[in-house]
């Protein structure tokens, strides 16, 4: 749960697709049966018309969708479709940067996270975020895995919390030895692994990877995204990738989005992954992942 | 373009790698000789700063205090009076300085004001010294504002008013300094923080100051090392010539080395004359102490967690 919303947020806007009246935000929605059999559980994120500029420039317009929950969800496109910038107003990332204007709504087990009562680091905290290229503190790396969760206010067995997190990584058995030494004398591949277990490390309910593999040899990335599918059973996942053939190994469901001649970028289609690869609805789909353009 | 109808012409070219190779060495002895002009002066003032000083150049010149007879005349009160001068100064510019830079960079809004507050910084890093001398005067010394305990309200000639003036004067280079250096902060850094939940405050004292830190120590302690060879300002808010004291107190009246050393090239008898000279060698100590304390504090602060 997002903290700091009440039940009784007035909503102005959009409400969240799944039918249950905004006044009920605050109650989870387990009981919830949607329609189409594979989701059975309400969507972890739902993004509702969520359109952003970067001053007078719109890079999203008007995206729905819904991101279901512990799956691999993977959005691909060009560069410049908006892809990244979707998945940054998942967690209010974007609002670090000057000038940027989000219109729309994103609810996240019901809650706005776009709610006016809604405080940016306390979506973040539930938002975990991996970015594109590994960037652990330069720190030790048992400080990197503790950092979220001390300023969190974590008052647990912190050993065990890092030891924990460094395990479903996947890290552990390589740096159990000296969890002292610098995040940053790792190779590659396992700084990224430290950046997932400092994500995993404060309990998020969401995991965004912004490209996570594209600074990484094949070894490390086959690692990471075997990872994926691991942390998928606990965790929801969204990846953004220009990997077509990692988009189809890992994800479960896929969203192709697309900038047109205005460069804003627009969801073209959103399906089970082996729809998009197989069997696309869309021509444009089907000329991206057959590598006619991008 | 249809394929295989270009002909590439191989002729038309004029190397002349030779003349292109001489040009280059001309250049180079043109680099050479502006490194040598610094070179040459700096070996040419410290051999003969050193020739006429060397020879008060023992313990009593540290110990005793200013004197008609050159041979009785000390540096003491100059010292201790730039030391304490200094250290005022830099407990108020580095806070202040770096707490402006903070605001500058990871909370102002970038926007008009924001740029004209900017600019002005830098136009007052250019103001000439005597003209904060004038400032610190009125406001310090004085107390137009009425800040200090003295009669008029101000601190009167006392080391705090010529430390808060100092720190007035280096302020905008401190400023410049370390918000260079919080920009220097891969913003990947702050992105990482703000990803698991930190909010503005924990992300700047955390991760931006501690990467920064080295990069704004080295700025201050330049700024203080020019700070340290000033003159104007002081004489202006009435630092004494002739103090046969040490300071003690923020209160006390004081003089700083470089005036001592202006008293005593002022005065006619020679002996005094190399009196200055050992007093130049003592504030370039001072001063190269204070380089090389940046020097180990940038590569200390920095090697944690290798950088």
């Amino acid at each position: 749960m997002v903290g700091g919303v009440t039940g009784d947020t007035e909503r102005t806007s959009t409400g969240p697709g799944t039918g249950v009246a905004a006044a009920t935000a605050g109650v989870t929605f387990q009981s919830n049966t949607a329609e189409d059999g594979e989701d059975a559980v309400a969507p972890a994120v739902e993004i509702r018309n969520v359109s952003l500029w970067y001053g007078a420039n719109q890079a999203l317009g008007n995206v729905t969708l819904d991101i279901p929950r512990n799956r691999v969800t993977a959005l691909i496109g060009p560069s410049g479709c908006g892809k990244s910038t979707l998945l940054r107003c998942i967690n209010r990332m974007n609002e670090l940067i000057d000038g940027v204007r989000i219109e729309g709504d994103v609810f996240i087990d019901g809650e706005n996270i776009y709610g006016p009562e809604v405080d940016p680091p306390d979506v973040r905290r539930i938002v975990g975020m991996v970015f594109q290229r590994p960037n652990p503190f330069p720190k030790s790396i048992y400080d990197n895995v503790a950092f979220g969760a001390r300023i969190n206010g974590y008052k647990g067995d912190m050993d065990g919390l890092v030891e924990e997190s460094l395990r479903r990584a996947a890290l552990w058995d390589e740096v159990k030895d000296d969890l002292r030494k610098s995040g940053l004398a790792l190779s590659g591949g396992q700084q990224q692994r430290l950046c997932i277990a400092r994500a995993i490390a404060v309990n998020p309910e969401i995991v965004l990877m912004d490209e996570p593999c594209s600074a990484l040899d094949p070894i490390a990335t086959q690692r990471i995204e075997d990872l994926m599918q691991d942390l998928a059973s606990d965790y929801t996942i969204v990846v953004v990738t220009h990997n077509m053939q990692q988009a189809a190994r890992v994800s479960h469901r896929t969203a192709f989005m697309l900038a047109g001649d205005d460069l804003v970028g627009r969801l073209v289609e959103f399906d089970d992954t082996n729809q998009i690869f197989l069997n696309p609805n869309d021509e444009r789909t089907e000329q991206y992942i057959t590598g006619r353009f991008g | 373009m249809a394929a295989g109808n270009t002909t590439v012409t191989r002729e038309g070219y004029v190397p002349r790698l030779s003349f292109r190779q001489t040009v280059g060495t001309g250049f180079l002895a043109l680099c050479m000789a502006g490194t040598m002009v610094g070179i040459v002066f700096l070996v040419v003032l410290l051999t003969d700063v050193w020739r006429d000083g060397v020879g008060f150049l023992r313990w009593e010149f540290l110990q005793n205090f200013p004197s008609r007879f050159p041979e009785r005349a000390g540096f003491q009160s100059a010292l201790w009076g730039s030391l304490w001068l200094i250290g005022t100064t830099a407990l108020l510019a580095f806070p202040i300085g770096v707490g402006a830079a903070i605001y500058l960079e990871e909370y102002a809004p970038k926007n008009f004001v924001t740029r004209a507050i900017q600019v002005n910084i830098s136009n007052l890093a250019g103001v000439p010294s005597i003209v904060f001398g004038l400032l610190g005067l009125q406001i310090f010394v004085r107390g137009t504002i009425g800040i200090g305990p003295s009669v008029g309200g101000g601190f009167g000639r006392s080391i705090i008013a010529g430390g808060a003036t100092m720190a007035l004067l280096i302020l905008p280079i401190v400023i410049v300094a370390a918000q260079e250096s919080i920009k220097a902060v891969p913003p990947s850094l702050r992105e990482a923080s703000y990803g698991v939940g930190a909010t503005r405050w924990q992300t700047v004292w955390h991760h931006v100051l501690p990467q920064a830190f080295p990069g704004i120590l080295t700025g201050t302690i330049l700024a203080l090392s020019r700070a340290i060879g000033e003159t104007a300002p002081l004489i202006m808010i009435g630092a004494l010539t002739f103090v046969a004291f040490r300071p003690e107190d923020l209160l006390d009246p004081f003089t700083v080395m470089p005036i001592q050393i202006y008293n005593w090239v002022s005065r006619p008898q020679a002996d005094f004359h190399d009196l200055a000279a050992t007093g130049i060698i003592v504030l370039l100590v001072v001063l190269l102490s204070m380089n090389a304390l940046a020097v180990f504090l940038r590569q200390w602060t920095g090697r944690r967690y290798g950088r």
